[in-house]
């Protein structure tokens, strides 16, 4: 299986790579269009700013490729963290700008959702729990659902059945979302220890 | 719920681990990475380098412990000490760092915080404190291990650090550090009520009683501890135990 996790200077990428290769996958790190093109399955990771990392997809033509790959296309792909997030139509992190917009909905401060109480970001190890169908993904996790999170941006989808999973912080958040070949993790799986491992597996044996 | 998190401290000197009182009278005690493989493996919630490395020449060692760490450890990591620049930060996160803690710097010029959490984003600019409760109950920033005071109030500091984007701050009590006697409560609360930010509450760990304090009176989000982990007098697995029998939500059992 050709794995590529597409490099658009996002930061985490050879966490990502190691975490991917102990899960059983041999992965390439490319910022080529083509390698996404020709990929079986890709890896969307990432980490900052929502803003600077559309444009960088802009720039380089990794956002048609995507579209090509992914939406029209119809190969797997697994989101991370800010690669969930930016592929809702509106994202408001520093300002509004326009994510890939696979998912209707957008991107707003955790801060707005949670209210006063909670501390921003949304630091550390929750449970999620699955939901629509979502439930496959996990279920050779037996039971354990911590995972890390770090954000201080949140997703919200226009339409709930998208959503995987949720993660209960006073409100509860998008912890994962389905759309189409795409699952998308709000937590990082390569940062999850075990947990996060299994979850990459999960996604590698996904048959959406 | 998110849990507390337990978050074991490596002090690293030149590429070894070391651990002082009260910041003097090091002691060498082992390679750092397979410390952090241990802490791995009993399940450290994340993991805190402390780079104490003086001399310029050898700063570049750190760089070598992050990554053979980020090669085995899948858990998050936060690097502090010697965090000058915006280029020391791009170094670290490249090495494999998730978190860089920004402390003599920050006091240095408080601005670099603002340009950091811009550059990198908030949620891998930690901004450390160390502070101490001076005579009259108020707590006052210290920097270069506690030696030199900066006549800043440390409340003040942490809000004006949070206003320019640190993502949490590492709140260490330097008079309690390596006393074994507990985190400075009042510090830790007075810093943790004034900010919407985590707080990690740190020094003078001995007991895991002290963990629970830093918690229930401390209202900090997670704590971090060096020697009783280092020299082994409770594992992680002990400390969580612990900390759930006196109520606090921590992560369980991550490798069964």
């Amino acid at each position: 299986m050709r794995v590529v996790i597409v490099d658009y200077n996002a930061g985490n990428l050879e966490s990502v790579r190691k975490a991917v290769y102990y899960a059983g996958i041999d992965p390439e790190i490319s910022a080529a269009p083509e390698d996404v093109l020709a990929a079986d399955r890709l890896i969307l990771p990432g980490v900052g700013a929502a803003g600077r990392a559309m444009e960088k997809l802009r720039e380089t033509g990794l956002d048609q490729a995507l579209d090509e790959a992914v939406r029209v296309g119809g190969k797997p792909m697994l989101g991370i963290c800010l690669g969930m997030q930016i592929l809702a139509d509106e994202l408001l992190e520093f300002g509004p700008c326009r994510g890939l917009g696979w998912i209707r909905g957008s991107v707003a401060p955790v801060r707005d959702v949670v209210g006063e109480g909670p501390r921003v970001p949304h630091m550390g190890w929750n449970s999620v729990a699955p939901r629509n169908g979502g439930e496959a993904m996990f279920r050779s996790l037996k039971g354990r659902r911590d995972f890390y999170f770090s954000h201080s941006y949140t997703l919200r989808p226009k339409d709930d059945s998208v959503i995987a999973a949720t993660v209960d912080y006073g409100t509860p958040l998008v912890a994962a979302v389905i759309w189409q070949t795409v699952f998308a993790t709000q937590f990082h799986p390569e940062k999850s220890q075990d947990n996060g491992e299994r979850l990459l597996a999960a996604f590698f044996d996904w048959k959406p | 719920m998110l849990k507390v998190r337990i978050i074991p401290c490596l002090d690293v000197d030149k590429g070894r681990v070391v651990k002082g009182v009260n910041f003097v009278d090091l002691v060498d005690a082992g390679d750092p990475v397979e410390q952090a493989r241990i802490y791995d493996r009993e399940g450290a919630d994340e993991l805190t380098f402390l780079d104490i490395t003086a001399s310029h020449e050898d700063r570049e060692t750190i760089f070598d412990v992050v990554r053979h760490t980020a090669e085995e450890c899948f858990m998050p990591l936060t690097v502090g000490g010697g965090v000058r620049v915006l280029d020391d930060i791009r170094k670290l996160l490249l090495a494999g760092a998730d978190k860089a803690a920004i402390n003599t710097a920050a006091v240095k010029r408080p601005e670099f915080v603002r340009e950091a959490a811009l550059k990198f984003g908030s949620q891998c600019i930690v901004v450390s404190i160390d502070a101490k409760t001076v005579g009259d109950g108020r707590h006052e920033i210290f920097t270069h291990g506690g030696r030199n005071p900066t006549g800043i109030d440390a409340v003040q500091w942490a809000k004006r650090m949070t206003e320019y984007g640190a993502g949490e701050i590492l709140l260490t009590s330097m008079d309690r550090d390596g006393t074994k006697i507990g985190f400075n409560l009042p510090l830790t609360r007075a810093i943790s009520d004034a900010v919407p930010i985590p707080v990690i509450a740190s020094g003078g760990v001995g007991e895991l009683d002290h963990l629970v304090e830093g918690v229930i009176e401390g209202h900090a989000s997670a704590v971090l501890a060096a020697s009783i982990f280092h020299f082994g007098t409770y594992t992680i697995g002990q400390a969580k135990a612990h900390m759930k029998a006196a109520g606090v939500p921590v992560r369980e059992d991550p490798k069964t």
